[in-house]
């Protein structure tokens, strides 16, 4: 008898009990079940939201194993710049990886078990079947967060995620928020030393900081991301090459604009991932970046500002550094949090790059304004639906009249 | 004959659970959120709000008949301001540090709507001694609310209560601070005190279901 009987036989055993909807989920997520429907016509489509997460998270694995090789690799940068002049040759290396085997893997592990085990037990507390809503945030979470994220912190703020950002409105589907954004947006409120600042991007820059206060001799590591940077008015030693290809610092997962795009495209051809939104978030931070740009050209913002350095960054290349990409396309676009109307998605993603541009330029406390705009439009989307459907309603009532006049 | 008839008692239980100003009837949130960073300014809050509505229920009652209806808000006021104004010198006088950390809050304890609410409600229609149980017990209910929300806040967000660093001091790393546990500076700020008030109350909906409102 397999695994698939055992279960199988487990899941009849205890059905009708407490226990049955845990049981039911490691079945129907490992095999198909046994259970066919008989008789009648059934519509068959493959495309189930278990389908639908898995898809997402193909999508994601690239970012993922591309953001381990990164943690080694600007954790080597760091110490010996050397390594900087040929990017190709020293970043796929065995060395590398293994950092990002003993730092990012914790953070998918812990990520996954502990979202999960809250899924569990409310599908046991409700009642109701475990909704694979967690799959997808569980992959995006050590994704958006600094590698040397303490592990303790991140499960508080995945069980605070999942409780009061999904949960309490009823689970997946219901959300208002999405609850991976909900869970960075906790840690960085609750832990803003380990979140942002020049320390915490590459993997060790804290413990050395802490050995040198405590008299080491060793080199400083600066990790300061290119946004950090261009907030005070610093030079930035990547070159555009860096940026896209995501040779930077920065969260695991979010820095190689390059196969966030590949990501975007699989998403858009597989029609998961909505085009629109996706477009519109870039135009919107084009459009902000362009903006500030011509406010720099006529002279109003000038160096001795505190805005000049971000202000000045060519709309372009806002489009690479930080999160936005990141956000545009595996954020922005989750089908529960989004707009649903079509004209709603072009508004939606428009304001969230236009937003996530303005946060990022006057506040330099919160470089990475990507999450927060997310957030935000997160909440307004229902509006921005409702007025998009009032509109066609009048529109299409001033048709009826003008047939019937 | 026991001291407080089964009526009288019920005017004093029944805000602390089943009719909390706060968690059922939702009222008198605003200064929840914004004075419960700390425990020690809770329960300053919690007594001071206890004083202003028990001595106010029992002045609005004596005065239930005398006050003509169409003015009434403005003699409530006028009764609340005075109070607080009061409280507020009481304050400074003896507790001039809380005094400041609560700051503006202390006065607006007249905008509190728990306060206008019993006033309204029930003092303007019954005598003396039960509008001052009334008083009593609203006040102990709002402070219930508020003194659980300031521990945790407190606890969780700085890692003191009272003042007493119960788990450790921060800087010196001792205690839970050595295994490296950090405050949660999330809980200094207002809207997780919205989110605590909201777990109380998804608990306590969850233990006494009758109080789950209808759609």
């Amino acid at each position: 008898m397999g695994l698939k009987e055992n279960l199988h036989n487990l899941k009849e055993k205890y059905k009708g009990t407490k226990m049955a909807p845990a049981f039911n989920a490691i079945h129907t997520f490992l095999y198909l079940p046994n259970e066919v429907t008989h008789g009648g016509t059934h519509i068959k489509a493959a495309d189930d939201l278990k389908r639908t997460m898995n898809t997402v998270i193909l999508a994601l694995v690239p970012c993922l194993i591309f953001g381990m090789f990164n943690a080694g690799y600007q954790h080597y940068a760091a110490i010996d710049g050397s390594l900087r002049a040929d990017v190709l040759a020293n970043f796929f290396t065995f060395d590398n990886l293994w950092i990002g085997i003993i730092k990012v893997l914790p953070l998918v592990i812990i990520s996954y078990g502990v979202g999960l085990l809250v899924e569990f037990i409310f599908a046991v507390i409700k009642g109701h079947e475990v909704e694979e809503g967690y799959l997808v945030t569980g992959m995006l979470v050590p994704l958006i967060v600094p590698v040397d994220t303490p592990l303790w912190m991140l499960a508080v703020a995945v069980v605070f995620g999942v409780i009061i950002g999904k949960e309490v409105f009823g689970g997946t589907g219901m959300n208002i928020l999405n609850p991976a954004l909900t869970i960075r947006a906790f840690l960085f409120f609750a832990y803003p030393t380990w979140m942002s600042g020049d320390k915490v991007w590459v993997q060790g820059a804290v413990e050395r900081a802490n050995e040198i206060a405590a008299g080491s001799s060793a080199d400083a590591i600066s990790g300061e991301t290119i946004l950090g940077s261009y907030a005070q008015n610093q030079e930035v030693i990547y070159s555009t090459f860096d940026k896209f290809m995501g040779f930077i610092p920065g969260s695991v997962g979010e820095t190689s604009t390059f196969l966030i795009l590949l990501g975007a495209g699989f998403l858009i051809f597989t029609k998961i991932g909505s085009w629109r939104i996706i477009l519109s978030t870039f135009i919107g931070a084009a459009v902000m970046g362009l903006i500030f740009n011509q406010v720099v050209a006529a002279d109003i913002i000038t160096e001795s500002s505190k805005f000049y350095g971000l202000m000045n960054t060519v709309w372009w290349e806002h489009l690479m550094i930080g999160g936005l990409a990141f956000g545009a396309v595996y954020m922005a676009t989750d089908p529960v949090t989004a707009s649903q109307t079509n004209k709603g998605k072009w508004i939606y993603g428009f304001l969230i790059g236009f937003i996530s541009i303005m946060i990022r330029v006057f506040n330099p406390a919160y470089p990475e304004g990507v999450f927060l705009a997310i957030l935000l439009m997160n909440v307004f989307a229902p509006t921005i639906d409702h007025y998009v459907v009032q509109g066609n309603v009048t529109n299409r009532l001033k048709r009826a009249k003008v047939k019937t006049a | 004959m026991a001291l407080l008839s089964k009526k009288d008692t019920a005017l004093l239980t029944d805000p602390l659970a089943d009719n909390n100003p706060i968690t059922i009837q939702v009222l008198g949130i605003c200064s929840a959120l914004a004075i419960t960073a700390e425990l020690k300014a809770s329960i300053v809050m919690a007594v001071s709000v206890m004083a202003v509505l028990a001595i106010g229920n029992v002045v609005i009652s004596l005065l239930r008949n005398v006050i003509p209806s169409k003015i009434r808000i403005i003699v409530q006021l006028i009764v609340v301001a005075a109070l607080v104004i009061i409280v507020d010198l009481v304050l400074k006088a003896f507790a001039y540090e809380l005094s400041k950390t609560l700051s503006v809050f202390v006065g607006l304890i007249i905008t509190n709507c728990i306060i206008m609410g019993r006033f309204e409600a029930f003092a303007l229609g019954n005598k003396p001694w039960r509008s001052f149980l009334d008083g009593i017990g609203n006040a102990a209910g709002y402070g219930l609310i508020l003194i659980i929300v300031g521990f945790f806040r407190e606890l969780l967000g700085s890692g003191t209560l009272l003042g007493f660093k119960v788990l450790g001091d921060p800087i010196e790393k001792t205690g839970l601070y050595a295994i490296g546990y950090e405050n949660n500076g999330f809980m200094l700020l207002s809207p997780m005190a919205l989110i605590v008030v909201g777990i109380i109350i998804w608990i306590q909906r969850s233990r006494n279901t009758s109080l789950i409102e209808e759609n």
